[in-house]
């Protein structure tokens, strides 16, 4: 229990549904602060405060478990070094599958519980081949992305009481008709251990910025900058090159080389990607029938599924979209799906560009 | 059934308490009001006062009633502090403090300057004299734990006051654990000397004596020089200014004196009914091990190393069935820190993080303790399962 809306009724839900629930908020910060600052973050004392008080509401027993070390090690840190290694990681679901659905479950089904039920929006479906992961009914908020990293053995032990109702507003309302004082408390977004929101500034402590070259994709030096992990793939803004363009088109980040600390930019087509792979890969329960299959793939949170091709070979996940989509970045997580259901995941280590360089 | 094993947090409220409280509600009057409502407000008052005295062992002046034990605690370090001979800048500070005396310190130190002047203790969490005695030439002020709250550990009170004395040093002792466990007598501690050197200030607490919560005392001796830190209508010699809780002081005097009338037989029985849960832990957790002073501890106290268990799961599971207990006293936002008293007994880390504190009290009966004994293994064995994931942090 985050102390937000979503797993206060989820919490309340799976009461409702008559089974012995006791509510665990995650200490994922030794030095968490006092007070809540706008829509950021979820350790602070006040939100466990929150999270406590909807425990109150629903009669359960509350406990603060401890997990700071584990996030730390396993998503701080884990961040750091993916930027560090010109990579965009997303944290998110990198929480989910080493804490919330990996330490937090294990812990919880070693001291006797049956599952870890949380407020996410996401489906779980019965089927005679097993238990299947869907997307949520309100799609708008569907989180099925970020749950895309659990395995079948994890899905056996989740439960997500508010899947399958249609909008968030609902969940809200529900929230207030319970009584529970979080039920316009504002949803939690950006990463919660950057409080301010200032993920450059924060990267630049931990990364280290130090000043580099921004060079086209013939290697011809365009421009200066003060620290190659604050760019992005895709980014436009901030590049600062003293040197236009031949077609005075804008410039995008196509690539970040941390080794030579070298931001690479080009034309926006230069962007559009025809194929990515990665080793790193997981199936949220059955794995797919043959190496070869259909699929829709995901690659960011909030972006559209892009009809695809998938293939398996020697331990490399590949997958080709119909059209090539725009600015995708190593680091990032593909997650691919079946209509609703999700198939699976993998971690971007390598993309190959839909158009040539240019001589 | 459920079974309350921590007294040390707070223990029931006794019904002379209770009864004190609502009588003293029934007088209407501000005890700093001239007419004759103030008067008899002011009556209850200094009852209350002197009824405290009598148990505490000091002058009814020189009790300050506070709102408890930490702001007794800050009123006698920080009071002390301020009002210290300019040529001194240091405060004399045991390991394994509580944090009410141990965190104003800390700020003394940061904010104020401090030197802080570290004294060990030793495996079984007693101050060394001697150890005590080396560091308080020129300090401003020392502090002192009289019963360490989590290990359980009796100082020699009268020891350190007598060589405060000697050094003229100012010492606050912190009987907060120790009011109703063990004798508590300030003159006695303090001898007849009347210097600002000595015992010098005392602090203890309502409810943990079977008081209500928000009241505490400080005793600040006659010939102590101390700030206030709360100003305003110069109530209680101007050291602590505000209008006086008339009801909490009476209900504080109620229990305090229930609880010494009582204090030896019940200190025997608690005592037994303690041995009987060491001995019974001892039985089905032959790994576990006593921590503190074997003999000289407070009677309620068993704080016991579970090795291989971290206590705060061990606490989780106990709680699920039905026996609550402590991992020590400190805790941010209801996560359990590793315990310093436990490391300044010089165990590591891990160990530091694989306690229980069990503390009997007045309501505490054998069924309590054959309940606890009959849940502990199962608990025990569920954590050590969970602890024993090699990839597990804490």
């Amino acid at each position: 229990m985050s102390g937000g809306v979503d797993s206060a009724v989820a919490a309340a839900r799976a009461v409702d549904a008559g089974h012995d629930v006791v509510g665990v908020h995650l200490a994922l910060s030794r030095a968490g602060g006092t007070l809540r600052a706008g829509s950021r973050g979820c350790c602070t004392i006040e939100d466990a405060m929150d999270a406590r008080r909807a425990a109150d509401k629903l009669g359960m027993p509350f406990y603060v478990w401890d997990f700071s070390e584990r996030f730390r090690d396993d998503v701080i840190d884990d961040f750091v070094a993916e930027y560090r290694a010109g990579r965009t990681p997303n944290p998110c679901m990198r929480c989910n599958e080493r804490i919330k659905f990996a330490a937090l479950l294990e812990r919880a089904l070693e001291l006797g519980f049956d599952a870890v039920c949380t407020g996410h929006y996401a489906t779980l479906v019965e089927t005679p081949e097993g238990r299947e992961l869907h997307r949520a009914s309100d799609n708008a908020k569907d989180q099925s992305y970020v749950l895309g990293v659990l395995t079948a053995e994890q899905l056996a032990h989740t439960y997500f009481p508010l899947g399958s109702t249609p909008s968030k507003a609902l969940v809200r309302a529900e929230a207030e008709q319970r009584g529970l004082t979080v039920a316009h408390k504002p949803d939690s977004h950006d990463i919660c251990f950057i409080p301010d929101g200032d993920t450059r500034g924060w990267l630049a402590e931990r990364v280290g910025a130090e000043q580099g070259e921004i060079v086209d994709r013939t290697g011809a030096v365009v421009g200066r900058h003060e620290g190659a992990h604050a760019f992005t793939v895709g980014q436009r803004r901030g590049l600062q090159l003293g040197v236009p363009a031949p077609d005075g088109k804008p410039r995008f980040v196509l690539e970040v080389r941390p080794v030579s600390n070298t931001v690479v930019v080009g034309p926006k087509e230069a962007l559009a990607c025809a194929e990515i792979a990665g080793e790193k890969f997981t199936w949220a329960g059955r794995p797919p029938a043959s190496d070869t299959f259909a699929c829709d793939v995901q690659i960011r949170a909030h972006a559209d599924p892009v009809p695809a091709s998938a293939t398996l070979s020697d331990g490399v996940l590949t997958v080709r979209p119909e059209a090539p989509f725009d600015g995708v970045a190593p680091g990032q997580t593909a997650v691919l799906y079946d209509g609703t259901r999700v198939i699976g995941q993998f971690t971007i280590d390598r993309t190959v560009s839909a158009v040539p360089v240019e001589a | 059934m459920r079974v309350y094993l921590d007294h040390a947090a707070t223990t029931p409220l006794r019904p002379e308490a209770r009864e004190a409280w609502l009588a003293a509600h029934d007088v209407l009057g501000n005890p700093s009001s001239i007419h004759g409502a103030g008067q008899a407000a002011r009556r209850v008052l200094e009852n209350a006062r002197e009824q405290l005295a009598a148990v505490l062992g000091c002058q009814p002046i020189e009790i300050v009633f506070t709102s408890g034990g930490t702001e007794a605690a800050n009123l006698a370090l920080k009071g002390l502090w301020w009002s210290r001979p300019s040529a001194t800048d240091a405060v004399v500070l045991p390991e394994g403090e509580h944090h009410a005396t141990l965190d104003v310190v800390g700020w003394l130190a940061t904010a104020e300057g401090a030197a802080v002047r570290s004294v060990p203790l030793d495996a079984l969490g007693r101050i060394d004299p001697g150890a005590f005695a080396r560091e308080l030439p020129g300090a401003a002020v020392a502090t002192a734990l009289v019963a360490n709250n989590e290990v359980g550990t009796l100082q020699d009170a009268a020891r350190l006051a007598e060589l405060a004395s000697d050094a003229a040093v100012p010492l606050h002792l912190d009987a907060v654990s120790a009011l109703g466990q063990v004798a508590v007598d300030f003159a006695a501690w303090r001898g007849g000397g009347t210097g600002t050197g000595g015992l010098a200030a005392m602090s203890v607490s309502a409810h943990k004596v079977g008081g209500p919560v928000g009241v505490g005392a400080a005793v600040i001796s006659r010939h102590a020089r101390v700030t206030p830190l709360v100003h305003g209508g110069g109530q209680q010699r101007s050291l602590r200014a505000g209008t006086q809780d008339v009801a909490g002081a009476a209900a504080f005097a109620a229990a305090a004196t229930a609880a010494e009338a009582e204090r030896e037989t019940e200190s025997r029985r608690v005592s037994r009914l303690r041995d009987r849960l060491v001995d019974g832990i001892r039985t089905r957790v032959p790994a576990a091990r006593l921590l503190g002073d074997p003999t000289d501890r407070l009677p309620g106290n068993a704080h016991v190393l579970f090795p291989d268990a971290a206590g705060e799961t061990l606490l989780f599971l106990l709680d699920m069935a039905g026996i609550a207990v402590s991992t020590g006293s400190a805790c941010q936002a209801g996560v359990a820190e590793p315990s310093h008293v436990v490391l300044a007994l010089g165990l590591d880390d891990r160990a530091a993080r694989s306690v229980l504190r069990f503390t009997l009290g007045r309501t505490s009966t054998d069924a309590d303790v054959a309940a606890a004994l009959d849940r502990l293994p199962e608990a025990y064995a569920r954590a050590v399962a969970s602890g024993a994931r090699p990839d597990r942090s804490s």
